[in-house]
C-alpha cells in the first residue's frame, strides 16, 4: 500500500451516512427512555417506602456492576425467551440501552431532586400538594436546570457506547467505518475518518453541555 | 366554641433525640399567638407539626374540628387550608410572582386560571405589589418576597396562618413593611401562629404568647402579663436576655 487515498470515503458516504443514523438514533431512544426510566426510578428510590426504594437501588448498583456489552448480550437471548418469539437484534439492543442508561439516568436525577433545598419541598407540602405534584411542578423545574449539563455528558457518552451493537451483528457508525475499512483495504483512511467525526460531535455535545453549565450559573 | 387549633400532647422525635415533649395548646378562631424561646427549642419543629409538614411520634392535632389525618391524601386537604410562611420565603424561584401564587390555587383548590389570578391580583394589591406579578423572586426584594409569599399562603383562603420566623432573614429595613402586612391581618381577624423574636410585634399582636423550651411548652400566658410578669423562671431569664438587646 503506498500513500494514502481518501478518495474512498465519498464513495463509502451513503453506507456510513446508515450507520451513523442508527447510532444517532440509539442514542435519542436511549435518552428519552433513559430519562423517563430514571425519573421513575428516582422517585421510587426517594420514596418513604422502604422495600420500594431498595428494589430501585437494587436496580441502579446492579446494572451499573455489569459492562454495557454483557447487557446487549443479556437482552439479545433474554427478551426473546421472555416474549417467546423473536424481536430482532434492533429491539433487543434499544430495550438493553434504554434499561443501562435509566440506571445511570436515575443517578442524576436523584442528585438534581435532592439538590433543591427541603424548604422547597415544605412549601409546596404546606400549600397541599402531593408529593408527585410536588416533583413535577416545583422539585424537578428547578433540578432540570441543574441536571441537564450531566444530561448531556451522559449522552455522549452513550453515544460513543452505540459501537458496542457490533456484537450483536448490528451496523453502528464505528462497525460501518471498519466494514468499508477492511473491505477496501483503506484501514488508515476509515479510521482517521471515523475519529474525526466522533471527535466532532462529541465536541459538539461536550460545549454544548458547557453552555448549558453557564446558563445554569447566569439563572442565578 | 370549638377550637381553630387544637394540639393535645404532641410528641416528636428524630431518631433517638426528642424534640417535642407532650406539648399541648389550643388557639381559637381569631386569635393570634406568638412563640419564643431559646434557639432549638422546638418551635420550628412544633410548627411544622401543626400542618402536618413533619410527621408526629405521639398525640393529635385537630384543625377546625378535623383531625389531622395520618393518610396523605387527607392530609394534603386540611394542609391546603393552613397557610404556612417561612424564614427564607421559599418562593419557587423558577416561577414568576404570579404564578408562584397560583400554582397551589389551581393544582389543589383546582380554581380556573382565571379564577385564581383575580384572586392573587385582589391580595398583590393589598400588600402593593400588583406591578411585580411579572417579576420572578430573584429580582425583588427579601422584604418583597416575604409579602408575597404571605400573600401565596392567603390566596389559598386559609383557615389558620403560620408563621416561622418570618421576619429574621431580613434587612432590618425591611422587617416593618412585612410587620405591616402580618398585624393588619391580625386585626382583620386572622387565626394566626406566629414564631417570631419581635417582642415589638408580640406586643401589638398577640392575645397570648407561648414560651418554649427544650421540646417544652414551659408557660402559655395572656401578652400582657407575660411581659409584665412571666411566672416560669426560664422565661423571666430569656425575656431580660432579649429586651437587653
Ligand atoms: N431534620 C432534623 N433532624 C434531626 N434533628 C433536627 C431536625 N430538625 C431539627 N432538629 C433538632 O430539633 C431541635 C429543635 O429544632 P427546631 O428547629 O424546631 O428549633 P427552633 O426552636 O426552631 O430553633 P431556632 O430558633 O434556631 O430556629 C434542635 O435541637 C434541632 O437540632
Ligand atoms: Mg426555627
Amino acid at each position: 500500500m503506498t500513500g494514502f487515498d481518501f478518495s474512498v470515503i465519498p464513495n463509502a458516504v451513503p453506507f456510513l451516512l446508515q450507520g451513523l443514523g442508527l447510532s444517532l438514533g440509539l442514542t435519542a431512544v436511549a435518552m428519552a427512555g433513559g430519562m423517563a426510566l430514571g425519573l421513575i426510578i428516582a422517585i421510587a428510590r426517594l420514596s418513604r417506602f422502604r422495600y420500594l426504594a431498595m428494589a430501585a437501588a437494587l436496580y441502579v448498583n446492579g446494572f451499573r456492576a455489569v459492562p454495557l456489552i454483557l447487557v446487549i448480550f443479556w437482552f439479545y437471548f433474554l427478551v426473546p425467551l421472555l416474549l417467546g418469539r423473536p424481536v430482532g437484534a434492533l429491539y433487543s439492543v434499544l430495550i438493553a440501552f434504554v434499561m443501562f442508561e435509566g440506571a445511570y439516568y436515575s443517578e442524576i436525577i436523584r442528585a438534581g431532586l435532592k439538590s433543591v433545598r427541603p424548604g422547597q419541598w415544605q412549601a409546596a407540602k404546606a400549600s397541599g400538594m402531593t408529593y408527585l405534584q410536588t416533583i413535577r411542578l416545583v422539585v424537578l423545574p428547578q433540578a432540570l436546570r441543574k441536571m441537564a449539563p450531566l444530561m448531556v455528558t451522559q449522552g455522549v457518552v452513550l453515544f460513543q457506547d452505540t459501537s458496542l451493537v457490533y456484537v450483536v451483528s448490528l451496523h453502528d457508525f464505528m462497525t460501518s467505518a471498519s466494514i468499508v475499512a477492511n473491505t477496501q483495504n483503506r484501514i488508515v483512511e476509515l479510521y482517521v475518518f471515523a475519529a474525526l467525526v466522533y471527535f466532532a460531535l462529541c465536541t459538539a455535545g461536550g460545549a454544548l453541555a458547557q453552555r448549558l453549565n453557564r446558563d445554569r450559573h447566569h439563572a442565578h | 366554641m370549638v377550637a381553630m387549633i387544637r394540639i393535645e400532647g404532641l410528641s416528636k422525635s428524630y431518631g433517638e433525640v426528642a424534640v417535642l415533649r407532650n406539648c399541648s395548646l389550643e388557639v381559637a378562631r381569631g386569635e393570634v399567638v406568638v412563640i419564643c424561646g431559646p434557639s432549638g427549642s422546638g418551635k420550628s419543629t412544633f410548627v411544622k407539626c401543626i400542618n402536618g409538614i413533619e410527621p408526629i411520634q405521639a398525640g393529635r392535632v385537630v384543625i377546625d374540628g378535623d383531625d389531622l389525618p395520618s393518610k396523605p391524601a387527607a392530609a394534603a386537604r386540611i394542609r391546603s387550608r393552613v397557610g404556612m410562611v417561612f424564614q427564607h420565603f421559599e418562593l419557587y424561584p423558577h416561577l414568576t410572582v404570579m404564578e408562584n401564587v397560583c400554582l397551589a390555587q389551581i393544582h389543589v383548590l383546582k380554581r380556573s386560571r382565571a379564577e385564581a389570578e383575580d384572586k392573587a391580583r385582589s391580595l398583590l394589591e393589598r400588600v402593593g405589589l400588583v406591578d411585580k406579578e411579572a417579576a420572578y423572586p430573584g429580582q425583588l426584594s427579601g422584604g418583597q418576597q416575604q409579602r408575597i409569599a404571605i400573600v401565596r399562603a392567603l390566596a389559598m383562603d386559609p383557615l389558620a396562618m403560620l408563621f416561622d420566623e418570618p421576619t429574621s432573614a431580613l434587612d432590618p429595613e425591611m422587617i416593618g413593611e412585612v410587620l405591616a402586612v402580618m398585624l393588619e391581618l391580625a386585626r382583620e381577624g386572622m387565626t394566626m401562629v406566629v414564631v417570631t423574636h419581635e417582642m415589638g410585634f408580640a406586643k401589638a399582636a398577640a392575645d397570648r404568647v407561648v414560651f418554649m423550651d427544650r421540646g417544652e411548652i414551659v408557660e402559655v400566658a395572656e401578652t400582657r402579663r407575660f411581659f409584665a410578669e412571666p411566672s416560669s423562671e426560664r422565661a423571666r431569664l430569656f425575656l431580660s436576655r432579649i429586651l437587653a438587646h
